[in-house]
Order: C-alpha cells, then sequence, then structure tokens
C-alpha cells in the first residue's frame, strides 16, 4: 500500500490561494486506509475547505484512483459538478493526482496528500516500509528482509558501524536491519548465507520512469501486431 | 625519516597514525600546523572525508598537501557522498597525486551532519569500495573495462569491536578480509580485555590491526561518546578517573589513560591509530610517553 497523509492545512491554504470552486476525488484504495481520502476524510476537507472560503462543487471516490479507465468512467457521472469548479483536489497518493491530471489536462489539479512511502500494516494506523520496488527482489538468502530498504544506508554485506544494541544509528527505534536478518538465519540454521559477499546493486533494475505489461497483454499485443504484419504481407502479394 | 605505513607493517614494526580533520573552509594553517607537528612521530596520517556528515575540504586534496609536507597520508573514502563512479574516479586521483593508502568506509548517515536534507548516495558500502581497489589494482574498473594504467594502492578498513551484538560485525569483517583489505582502524577501544578477545579472533587472519584511540578530554565527553557514538564503549572507572582528575589534569589523565592502553596490548595488535579529535598537537607527546618515539 502507498502509505499517505492529508498536507498541513497551511500548505493546502497556501496552494490553493486562488481557487474558489474545487471538485474533490479521494480513492477507496491506499488512501482510504491511511484515513486520507476515504469518505470521513473528504467530508473532513470539506468543511476544512469552506473555512478557508473555498466551495466544494461535488465529491467522487473511486475504488482506486490509480486506475486510469475505471477513473475515467467514474468522473463521466460528475461531469456537470467538474465543469462548476476552477479545480480538482485529490486526495490519494501522487499516482492519483497524476491520473486525474492526464485525464483533465485543461483544469488545475492540486495534490491534498502527500505519499510517504510503499508501506506494509503492522497494526491498524500503523505502517512500516518494507519493500523499495526497486527491481531486483535478493531477499532470498536475507531471511526475507530487505536491506535496501530497512537499512538507513541500504547497504548490501552486513551491518555499518553505527548500530547500537541491535539498534539503528538513525533512532526512532527502528532495529538494524542486519541484525533481525542475522537473528533470523540463526534460527533457520541458514547463516552460512550470510557469507558470500553481495556484489554492488544492478540499479538499472530500476531505471524510471517504469513500464510494465502483465504476461496476458504483452502476448495479446504480440499477436495483434502479428496479425497485423500478416495482413500488410498479403496487402503487399 | 619515519617509514610510510605499508613499510612499517612489513618490517613488522609497531605502526603508528594520527588523524587529520580538515576544516570547514579554507583556512587550513592550523590542520598543517597540526600535521607538521605530527612529522617523525607517525607512519601514516588519516584524512577525514567529511566526518560526521559534516561538509570540509575534501580528504584527496588535504592528502596530497600533507604528502607534500612528507607525511604519508590514509585517503579515508566513503559511499556516502559519491556513487561508483565518484569512487572509482577519485581512487584514481589518489594514484595520480601519489596517495598510497585508501582507508573504505560506509560512512555516516547524513542526518548525523550538517546538511540533513542532503540525498544520501551509498551506492556502494565498505566492502564493495574494498572490491573496487580490487579491481583498480587489477588494472579493470567495476565494470570490468580494462584502464589504460592502473593504480597500487593500499587498502584498509575499519572494524568496531564494541558492537553488540558481536557476530554480525565479525561476520562483516571477515567479508572485508576476503575483499583485500590488508589493514584495519578498529572504532574507539578502551576496554583492554575486549580488545584482546577480539584480537584472539582477529589472529585467525593475515591482516594488521591497529587499534583505535579516541584522548579523552573530560568526564562529560566519555559519556557524550558513550550516548551518541555507537560502537564506542568507555568503561565507568575510566569516567570516574576523569572526574576526579578535574578541570586541570584532564588532558594529563587521557593521555595516561591511552598510554596505558598502548602498553597492555601493545604485544598483542599491529600498531595504533591515535585520534587526538581537536588536539592533534598532543600527538607527539602520546607518542613519547607511550614509550614508541
Amino acid at each position: 500500500m502507498i502509505v499517505q497523509e492529508t498536507k498541513p492545512i497551511e500548505t493546502i491554504r497556501e496552494m490553493l490561494k486562488d481557487v474558489k470552486k474545487i471538485f474533490l476525488v479521494g480513492c477507496g484504495d491506499c488512501a482510504t486506509v491511511c484515513e486520507a481520502g476515504g469518505p470521513d476524510d473528504l467530508k473532513r476537507m470539506e468543511e476544512a475547505l469552506k473555512g478557508e472560503g473555498i466551495e466544494v462543487t461535488g465529491t467522487v471516490i473511486p475504488d482506486t484512483s490509480c486506475h486510469i479507465p475505471d477513473v475515467k468512467s467514474q468522473m463521466k457521472k460528475h461531469a456537470a459538478e467538474v465543469e462548476a469548479a476552477d479545480a480538482i483536489g485529490v486526495m490519494s497518493c501522487g499516482a492519483g493526482v497524476q491520473t486525474l491530471g492526464t485525464l483533465y489536462e485543461e483544469m488545475p489539479v492540486f495534490p491534498i496528500n502527500n505519499a510517504l512511502f510503499l508501506g506494509n500494516t503492522e497494526r491498524f494506523g500503523q505502517h512500516v516500509e518494507f519493500c523499495s520496488a526497486c527491481g531486483e527482489c535478493r531477499i532470498d538468502k536475507l531471511g526475507a528482509i530487505c536491506p535496501i530498504t530497512r537499512c538507513y544506508k541500504g547497504i548490501l554485506n552486513g551491518p555499518c558501524g553505527g548500530v547500537n544494541d541491535g539498534m539503528c544509528e538513525i533512532g526512532n527505534d527502528t532495529p538494524c536491519a542486519w541484525v533481525l536478518a542475522y537473528e533470523r538465519l540463526e534460527k533457520q540454521g541458514r547463516l552460512d548465507n550470510l557469507k558470500d559477499t553481495s556484489p554492488p546493486k544492478r540499479w538499472s533494475a530500476h531505471l524510471k520512469p517504469m513500464r510494465h505489461l502483465n504476461p496476458t497483454l504483452k502476448k495479446k499485443m504480440e499477436e495483434k501486431e502479428a496479425k497485423r504484419k500478416a495482413k500488410e504481407a498479403k496487402k503487399a502479394e | 625519516m619515519k617509514k610510510t605505513l605499508k613499510e612499517a607493517f612489513e618490517a613488522g614494526e609497531f605502526a603508528i597514525t594520527g588523524e587529520c580533520g580538515p576544516p570547514k573552509g579554507t583556512e587550513i594553517d592550523q590542520m598543517l600546523h597540526h600535521a607538521e607537528g605530527m612529522l617523525g612521530y607517525v607512519h601514516g596520517i588519516n584524512v577525514t572525508d567529511n566526518q560526521s556528515s559534516v561538509m570540509r575540504i575534501g580528504s584527496l586534496p588535504v592528502c596530497r598537501l600533507l604528502k607534500e609536507m612528507g607525511h604519508d597520508p590514509v585517503f579515508q573514502i566513503t559511499g556516502r557522498d559519491r556513487n561508483r563512479l565518484a569512487i572509482q574516479s577519485d581512487l584514481l586521483g589518489a594514484e595520480v597525486l601519489g596517495i598510497n593508502n585508501v582507508l573504505c568506509l560506509t560512512g555516516d548517515g547524513v542526518q548525523a551532519g550538517d546538511h540533513k536534507d542532503a540525498k544520501p548516495v551509498f551506492d556502494l558500502e565498505s566492502v564493495q569500495i574494498l572490491r573496487t581497489v580490487e579491481a583498480l589494482n587489477g588494472g579493470k574498473d567495476l565494470a570490468g573495462n580494462e584502464m589504460k594504467g592502473s593504480t597500487s594502492l593500499f587498502p584498509g578498513a575499519v572494524v568496531t569491536p564494541e558492537s553488540r551484538p558481536i557476530e554480525p560485525q565479525l561476520m562483516k569483517f571477515e567479508k572485508k578480509i576476503k575483499a583485500g583489505a590488508k589493514f584495519f582502524q578498529t572504532q574507539a577501544v578502551y576496554d583492554a580485555e575486549n580488545f584482546k578477545d577480539f584480537m584472539k579472533f582477529a589472529r585467525q587472519y593475515d591482516v594488521k590491526i591497529m587499534a583505535g584511540l579516541v584522548l579523552l578530554t573530560s568526564a562529560g565527553m566519555a559519556n557524550y561518546m558513550n550516548k551518541f557514538v555507537p560502537g564506542v564503549m568507555v568503561p565507568r572507572n575510566l569516567i570516574d578517573r576523569m572526574k576526579e582528575a578535574g578541570k586541570e589534569k584532564a588532558i594529563d589523565t587521557g593521555i595516561d589513560i591511552m598510554c596505558e592502553f598502548i602498553n597492555e596490548t601493545k604485544d598483542l595488535c599491529d600498531g595504533v591509530h591515535i585520534m587526538a579529535i581537536g588536539k592533534e598537537e598532543l600527538v607527539p607527546e602520546i607518542v613519547k610517553r607511550a614509550g614508541l618515539a
């Protein structure tokens, strides 16, 4: 999940200083879980904006705001409310904000939330970062603990000298990922896993901006292309 | 003329290194003055790399200045501020500037320093930097490309014998040896018994170990290190001694403590790395009082 939080009202005030009427978009997925894009959160934002002299012309909460075709079809039902607004405010991560930016190129679209990280939920309302989506998962040998993400320095060959009684030098009650991995592998009798030296990480596995096709779609597109070529070849004959 | 660090190791001499922290800003007279005072007392002199993540003059140009003065500098290089291109580029630079020793470190986090919003790099960490030195010494870069001319750098690393738990640290120590580290300077150590235990482990390997010693200047400083410097543990009895010494005898007592440690461990290790942070002018006296001059 993309962990996120609503920006402070001072930031929103400054950002929306030229806006009188706004249409609000939430997100039924991550933003809702983070209490930053569900029905209650949009209502709260509507009240707050009223206090700033901004009228909300309408709201919608797509299932997932990063799903461009789905958001497009949901927004169709709110055409008049969007028409009545001079801006769109999006209560989701930056992916959702950019969905709306893509769909409404002639309107200003504002991010109401700050996206923080790709998170796991430890308990309701408490999230931690375990994965950086770096494109090359190598935690098979590390007791399923990712040091790229869970070590402040993202280092691949064991703890740095900053580890203090098993805790990271950065503080925040963060355990050292390498101590965690060591202890877990010790329980599994797999400490030998740690003997090999890791080469530098292949950052090219994550070249921004990434694109991904799922295999089914890929096959479909290849078939379509093959058909087109066959047709062209036939035409040429 | 003292031998170079490498020559001292090769001759089986007890090696001594000092340390210089480049200043923030361009006024280097005091630092050079301190370094000059150490001439003839140390085999090598470390130059820190933006120590504690505080922005200062780069280690490499300062190493060159010390070299011109007659020192054998130890170029400290961290992965904090450089990606793999910059690291290799600086290592090649060290070679052509006549800097032979390179101490390979991961580096402190930037949150500890004076540019807390900087983007930390950490593309390579200590073990991988050691591997990089190995590759460049072999005439190839990290990507496997042939180079025109290779390096002949003498790679060193750091180990933290007081870290708890110790096992993951020792595992990393072994990796550093496998990656080509020829000598180690430890993080500050104060407990001779703990250090002896570490040396028992370390002696399985054919590497040189120098005990890292930080001069205690007050009880407050010792308490501060215990609280804020990970991997450093100043025993209670030493803090009490510093307290009893009072302001006037504090430095003297700090030197005594350091000399006692040196005497007790001299036969076990290959040298000492003296960090007299801010009091570098005392290094010659320390060396004399420890009976090493």
